[in-house]
């Protein structure tokens, strides 16, 4: 149990706007006979957000699983701050997913644990802090940047759909993460709720200088948060460029997306 | 998203008894190494031992009041009512304790491990656990399964000790025995050869059932119907393994104790 406690910081990486700290190339990924990845390649540089927009059921969360090692590819290159994702043993993707911040759909807040209990689980668990009074200054401090702080001894049953996607963000943020993935962040709320947690991404982007993808199909949420988009279709990126860039596409599934968009 | 693959049922078969091999060495390794959870152990213990307490007190209370009933005619017709504290202590301990016990709770816990574990995978919680950085099999699956491996053991004591009070109450309604005669002659009856082998299954019995919730609640497709069918099939398999492991348990004890 004692076990020391671990550290986060990156291991000799140059912090310049340059620096690709993902690089996917060429990716396959098949379930049984259903190609769902066909050749997916997508650079995430430091401090980027990327947003990836396509229809439901086109691969776009099996290509960020894929990024946080709980899929393997069957062909291709993944590489996180260089490193091979596919060949890394589990103590070193144990390390890599301490600097990768995930932001389920649902939220995932575990549903035994209070708020303030799921806040603590990665810092007691994966950063091992053994300082109770830093474990509730961060998890205050983590509630407080999403807006959340009078919930903090709820349950997740408790809360509403908004406030367990702010709770999930908290838990996501609480360990500093370099990247965070955050796949389908504004599906099934309304349309205030959504756009204050786009604005929340971009605040934690500016704030916390992370690298993002975000999976969504919500223009407005990619609007608000990319730096660059990626168009998804059928396992592969058909179309890539800035908000405005792609809004004047006369590529017919990128228009679709952009055609009630004034 | 993913396409099933179609596969013959025995090779279904022959695979996931292969998981259950991986998922059983997975969880010995994940015992000693990184850890223990020992607060998650101690709420785990209390969760599956104190709350199932009531349960196994009443069942096991109304089963000594029911097996005295059912064997005072038999035994009376032979001239053979003295013998009824004695052969309630020989059959209760030996097996009807154990087994009914393991099976009640085989209901209660396997069920609801595999309905809790089943429904944090359907809701991402075990992936969200697993791509933090945090160990899920440390966290859930192996406080669970010893949690389940200490605690059996002690409700088949407890349930054991009910169940003979039970049958003293009920031989209480048609004849007169006192308390300390009748604990006399429960325990007299009893020696080591019925009290260990009986003992010592009821851990393999606590195991079973903490090992096939999990694995069932671990192992659930991502859809909601797959918390029901984890739960059902958790307390299906973890029964068949009660039956599986007494049928030893007694081949065992015969070869070791009644030559």
């Amino acid at each position: 149990m004692a076990e020391a406690q671990v550290n986060v910081e990156p291991r000799n990486i140059r912090k310049d706007k340059d620096e690709v700290v993902i690089s996917i190339k060429g990716v396959k990924k098949s379930f049984g006979t259903k190609q769902v990845l066909k050749n997916i390649n997508l650079k995430l540089k430091r401090g980027e957000n990327v947003v990836v927009l396509g229809r439901s059921g086109t691969g776009k969360s099996v290509a960020i699983l894929c990024i946080v090692g709980l899929l393997k590819p069957d062909d291709g290159s993944l590489k996180v701050f260089g490193d091979e994702v596919a060949e890394m043993s589990d103590s070193e993707l144990k390390q890599l997913r301490i600097k990768i911040g995930f932001l389920f759909q649902s939220g995932a807040l575990y549903d035994s644990m209070t708020v303030r209990e799921n806040l603590e689980f990665p810092l007691t668990r994966v950063l091992k802090i053994p300082d109770h009074a830093e474990i509730d200054r961060r998890v205050e401090e983590a509630l407080e940047s999403v807006g959340l702080l009078e919930a903090i001894d709820k349950l997740p049953s408790d809360l509403s759909g908004g406030m367990r996607k702010r709770a999930g963000l908290a838990r996501t943020i609480i360990v500093n993460p370099e990247i965070i993935l955050y796949d389908e962040p504004t599906t099934g709320l309304d349309p205030i709720t959504s756009r204050e947690i786009s604005e929340l991404i971009l605040t934690i982007q500016k704030k916390n200088k992370t690298s993002s993808i975000i999976i969504t199909h919500d223009m407005e949420c990619a609007r608000i948060t990319a730096d660059r988009i990626v168009v998804m279709d059928d396992g592969e990126f058909i179309a890539e460029g800035s908000f405005d860039d792609l809004h004047k596409s006369n590529n017919k599934i990128v228009a679709s997306f952009f055609k009630d968009i004034s | 998203m993913a396409e099933e693959v179609i596969m013959p049922g025995w090779k279904r078969w022959l695979e996931d008894i292969g998981d259950q091999v991986g998922f059983f060495f997975k969880f010995l390794k994940n015992i000693f190494v990184g850890g223990f959870e020992w607060s998650e152990f101690v709420r785990q213990c209390y969760e599956i031992g104190y709350r199932s307490m009531m349960l196994v007190g009443i069942t096991s209370f109304i089963m000594g009041i029911v097996l005295i009933l059912q064997l005072r005619p038999t035994l009376v017709s032979f001239g053979a009512a003295s013998m009824l504290p004695r052969t309630l202590s020989v059959s209760f301990i030996r097996e009807i304790g154990p087994v009914v016990i393991a099976l009640i709770c085989a209901g209660k816990i396997a069920s609801s491990i595999g309905a809790e574990l089943g429904s944090m995978k359907v809701t991402e919680q075990l992936d969200a656990m697993e791509v933090s950085g945090a160990n899920p099999l440390q966290y859930l699956v192996v406080t669970r399964i010893l949690a389940t491996t200490f605690m059996v053991p002690l409700l088949s004591v407890i349930g054991d000790a009910i169940g003979l009070f039970g049958g003293f109450l009920a031989l209480n309604i048609r004849d007169s025995i006192s308390f300390s005669l009748y604990f006399t002659k429960v325990i007299g009856a009893l020696d080591f050869t019925d009290f260990l082998p009986a003992f010592v299954k009821t851990i393999f019995f606590g195991f079973a059932i903490g090992f096939v919730g999990c694995y069932k609640g671990f192992h659930s497709n991502k859809g909601t119907e797959s918390v029901g069918i984890a739960a059902n099939s958790a307390v299906v398999t973890a029964s068949l393994w009660i039956f599986v492991i007494d049928a030893i348990a007694v081949q065992i004890t015969s070869l070791l104790f009644y030559k």
